[in-house]
């Protein structure tokens, strides 16, 4: 078969699909960043949604990106440190016993993550029902965790899973020679983690995190369910415009800030590809 | 990374496992505490402060939450036809297009591939509240027309995805042996390519299902007023205070996807696992 005429068939096919994202994600992308800059009352197009999305909501933005960028970094440290004992690991028992528990959230919805957390969490929750039986805190000092913490923990219990799960599957497929080689000079596990297995499943890792990182910027159920006080993450408030206000301009000039921290992130990625790219391995 | 000097010294056996034992454990502890506590609260009829455990045991909020008026089941039923509306649309558009995206020497095929990939790539609650601002004007919003079509593109990625890795693993042979017997194209693929890779597409759509039955915010701001799935119903209880029926209405979207989790390698097998997204 010649060329034009398959990937004539080829599109052919994929056309229902094609389209559907088309209409149906690309379109509102594109008119959400467009309306951004709409000012609905004269009708022309400014910076006066940036302005009063700043005015309103820098606070927010900040602990956006703080919890976003937090998270993400201690899903990167848990799940390098799961994923490389699930490698490493020299008692089996021991690896095949991770290997089961760390899965568990890996499909239970953000939703029902962010309703275990938020009973859980709480000031009588079993997280510090333990802890006072323990005595570790004394019942005069509990404290709730349903603020920011609240969220940056149930954003590490529902994505490890999958950020380890990506790893330890990259880990499984490297080449194991040159750890048998380190491990014959003597080289301790800890080390051959960093020094060795590490560098070579980096691209693996990058896009956990930043699939990762995605997904926790889009989260709305969990700062709306864990966040008891008044400052919360940008998609409740992009929620609250909308619902409350109708106020479509400053809820799109946030999904712009939205957008431009992911966009942030597939640079870093992106960079990352390049140098990996132009490096002869 | 190799300047890098990490203290080297070993630590008797015995420290090792003990340090490995509590590692693991921490680790079970903070993974199951929080379930176990919600399957606590599923039992509860009263709890008050300080009490470590409920003072009061009972089935009591299960036959509250299975009520006509509490419109729990009702949600539970609109999920479900959502869900499964999602799955027949969901695979009547992935199916073709992961067949054509099966075929390795497609013209430009990584980038029909990140194409899917999009409506994953971004945060998506700014694109759902656009999505919704459309619908309106349409008359789509507060349908189930509507939410399931916004359900649909949330999965979509992972349905071409999975369908053009089991489509890739079937192979050529097989194809071309009922061609060769005269079998038109169309029918090669319904009786050979099809049945093939019946259990991947299985998969996708236990996928799919998963991800319509937990979706939130297209639910969110497509679905309102009249379209209440079971995580809206859900998030109103746990915002209302309710403990119990929160906690219940968690466990039946829990127990799909852990069923779902304990059994995937069943389905997805390895060959069609490691080809998704190649």
């Amino acid at each position: 078969m010649r060329s034009p005429s398959r990937l004539f068939h080829s599109v052919a096919l994929m056309a229902p699909a094609l389209v559907m994202v088309g209409l149906l994600f690309v379109y509102p992308l594109v008119y959400s960043l467009a309306f951004a800059f709409r000012n609905e009352q004269t009708g022309g197009w400014d910076l006066g949604n940036f302005a009063k999305a700043f005015s309103l909501y820098s606070g927010d933005i900040a602990l956006t990106a703080g919890v976003t960028v937090l998270s993400t970094v201690l899903v990167g440290v848990f799940a390098i440190a799961v994923a490389g004992y699930i490698t490493l690991g020299e008692n089996p028992r021991a690896v095949s016993l991770l290997r089961w528990i760390y899965r568990w959230p890996l499909f239970i919805p953000f939703v029902v993550a962010a309703q275990l957390m938020r009973t859980f969490l709480a000031k009588n929750g079993m997280l510090n029902n333990a802890l006072m039986s323990l005595g570790v805190v004394d019942p005069m000092h509990a404290i709730s965790l349903l603020d920011w913490r609240g969220v940056v923990i149930t954003f590490v219990w529902k994505q490890l899973p999958f950020a380890a799960l990506l790893i330890s599957g990259a880990m499984a497929s490297m080449d194991r020679s040159m750890i048998e080689s380190a491990r014959g000079l003597g080289a301790g596990r800890f080390r051959i983690l960093l020094e060795i297995v590490v560098p070579q499943v980096r691209s693996s890792i990058f896009v956990a995190l930043i699939l990762s990182f995605v997904t926790m910027l889009s989260a709305l159920s969990v700062p709306m369910m864990i966040i008891a006080g008044s400052s919360t993450m940008i998609t409740v408030d992009m929620a609250w415009r909308v619902n409350s206000y109708g106020d479509y301009g400053v809820a799109n000039a946030l999904g712009f800030v939205s957008f431009a921290m992911s966009g942030v992130a597939a640079w870093f990625y992106l960079r990352q590809g390049i140098r990996e790219g132009g490096k002869p391995s | 990374m190799t300047s890098m000097k990490l203290p080297s010294f070993r630590a008797p056996d015995w420290v090792g496992g003990v340090l490995r034992g509590l590692l693991i454990g921490l680790l079970a502890v903070a993974i199951f505490g929080p379930l176990l506590n919600m399957l606590i609260w599923t039992v509860t009829e009263a709890w008050y402060f300080p009490a470590k455990l409920p003072v009061r045991w009972g089935f009591a909020y299960w036959s509250k939450v299975f009520k006509p008026e509490a419109g729990a089941m009702v949600a539970l039923w609109t999920s479900l036809v959502i869900a499964v509306l999602t799955v027949f649309l969901s695979l009547a558009v992935a199916i073709p297009a992961g067949y054509a995206l099966s075929k390795r020497d497609l013209p430009m095929r990584s980038l029909f591939l990140l194409f899917f990939l999009l409506p994953q790539a971004f945060p998506t609650v700014a694109v759902h509240m656009n999505i919704a601002r459309i619908f309106y004007e349409l008359g789509l919003t507060g349908t189930i027309t509507g939410v399931m079509l916004v359900h649909a593109i949330q999965g979509l990625v992972f349905a071409v995805w999975i369908a053009s890795a089991s489509f890739a693993a079937v192979g050529t042979e097989q194809v071309e042996a009922a061609r060769n017997l005269g079998a038109s194209p169309l029918r090669a693929f319904m009786t050979v390519s099809l049945p093939l890779a019946a259990p991947g597409l299985m998969a996708s759509a236990i996928f799919v299902f998963l991800i319509s039955l937990d979706e939130f915010s297209g639910t969110f701001f497509v679905g309102v007023p009249e379209v209440r799935t079971l995580p809206l119903t859900m998030l109103n209880a746990a915002i209302e205070g309710n403990y119990q029926i929160a906690s219940i209405t968690a466990l039946l979207l829990l127990v799909p996807s852990v069923l779902f989790m304990l059994f995937v390698e069943r389905f997805l097998k390895a060959d069609v696992l490691s080809g998704v997204g190649k």
